[in-house]
């Protein structure tokens, strides 16, 4: 059997799909107010779970392909242009400190009952729609200063990978050490309690009342 | 009736659950986790549907109503799967709960106004990056591309920065 299957179909999206949900929703990623706390340094739960999941996937591709059960190349690895992929980013980045998610995100946040979520989703398809609107416009940036093809970190720096999966795993650690420092001397990361009962920005029955009255 | 919250997974075991279902993402399919790929297609179906004619001559979109129901691909069953996976586990959790969240101080107008403000954002810099925190940070990372180190650099560093501006309707 040679690693990836290519199965690409329903029952294959469903199961990805159910256990990428479940995992952020468990890890309370699915919290705007634990999500943005990131950025204020006061819980590392984004930096702790995304660094260490993609530490976790590039050890196992890279131990997949060293024992020859995925060949190299068979799998996606995106193009970089370098002030697209920045820019959008940074475009990112801005939206989850003003709104409180990302695409994924947000998608939890819905399915856990955080009406905010389908709003960010609704600004999401307009944001979509806007890019499209001004494609034309935008299409040389789009395209600008774009790197060799899927470019990886050994190839940038001419290291060997298992050598940059070590720096990445030192990174990682020393990133969970500083985190932890942050989120004590801010009082802790967010739990579920402190998540579940600490202040809604409005009870579903208040926007109700609110709607009518503009109404 | 009291409900029974159950605590969060701690973020090295959540990482490493994670970690193992993007592994299994890319054995699967050849290709990682995604999200915003899901929401461009569902702008080409809504503008097929409302707009027709435009959405068939804009450049971008255009593509995605050629042939088959935009909405017809993996990241759409993706999409599906993670909201019940998180609905799953929000029931499971006792963490399921209408509500418009952030801040008491915003109100529900402003929360509303920041998500949707946040979302157009968010989806025109996911266009811009060809992918998002998901699709690019995590999925363009793992097999170490540098696209999705250089996604992460912008996503964070402004992210911190734009957080001083809005810190107060968070915390």
């Amino acid at each position: 059997m040679s690693l990836p299957l290519y199965d690409n179909g329903v029952a294959s999206g469903l199961l990805c799909g159910m256990l990428f949900g479940y995992v952020l929703e468990n890890a309370g990623l699915g919290s705007p107010r634990k999500l943005t706390a990131q950025f204020r340094f006061s819980d590392w739960s984004v930096f702790k779970v995304m660094f260490t999941a993609i530490v976790v996937a590039a050890i196992g591709l890279y131990a997949a392909t060293a024992f020859g059960l995925m060949k190299s190349g068979s799998i996606f690895i995106p193009t970089t242009f370098f002030w697209a992929t920045l820019g959008g980013g940074a475009l990112i980045g801005a939206g989850m400190a003003i709104g409180g998610y990302c695409p994924g995100t947000s998608s939890v946040a819905l399915a856990s009952g955080r009406l905010d979520g389908l709003f960010f989703i609704v600004g999401m398809v307009v944001g979509t729609a806007l890019f499209a609107g001004v494609f034309d416009r935008i299409e040389g940036f789009y395209n600008a200063a774009a790197g060799p093809a899927s470019q990886t970190l050994p190839q940038l720096f001419g290291l060997p990978e298992w050598a940059v999966l070590a720096i990445l795993l030192i990174l990682a650690i020393l990133g969970f050490v500083a985190g932890t420092m942050f989120e004590k001397i801010y009082g802790g990361p967010l739990t579920a309690e402190q998540v579940e009962e600490g202040g809604d920005a409005a009870a579903v029955m208040e926007i109700e009342i609110v709607e009518i009255r503009a109404g | 009736m009291p409900r029974i919250v159950r605590p969060f997974w701690p973020p090295l075991i959540a990482g490493i659950a994670l970690g193992l279902v993007l592994l299994l993402t890319f054995w699967l399919n050849g290709y990682g986790l995604g999200a915003s790929g899901f929401f461009t297609r569902l702008t080409a179906w809504l503008g097929g549907e409302l707009a027709g004619p435009m959405t068939q001559a804009n450049s971008y979109l255009g593509p995605f109503l050629k042939g088959t129901n935009p909405l017809a691909s993996w990241i759409s069953w993706e999409i599906v799967g993670v909201m019940l996976g998180g609905l799953a586990a929000a029931v499971a959790g006792g963490r399921f709960r209408p509500r418009l969240d952030g801040a008491p101080r915003l109100g529900g107008g402003g929360r509303i106004a920041m998500a949707l403000g946040g979302g157009v954002l968010t989806g025109f810099g996911a266009r811009l990056a060809r992918g998002c925190t998901s699709g690019i940070g995590l999925s363009g990372s793992a097999p170490l591309a540098v696209a999705g180190f250089l996604f992460l650099v912008g996503f964070f560093i402004v992210g911190i920065a734009v957080s001083f501006l809005t810190r107060r309707a968070w915390a």
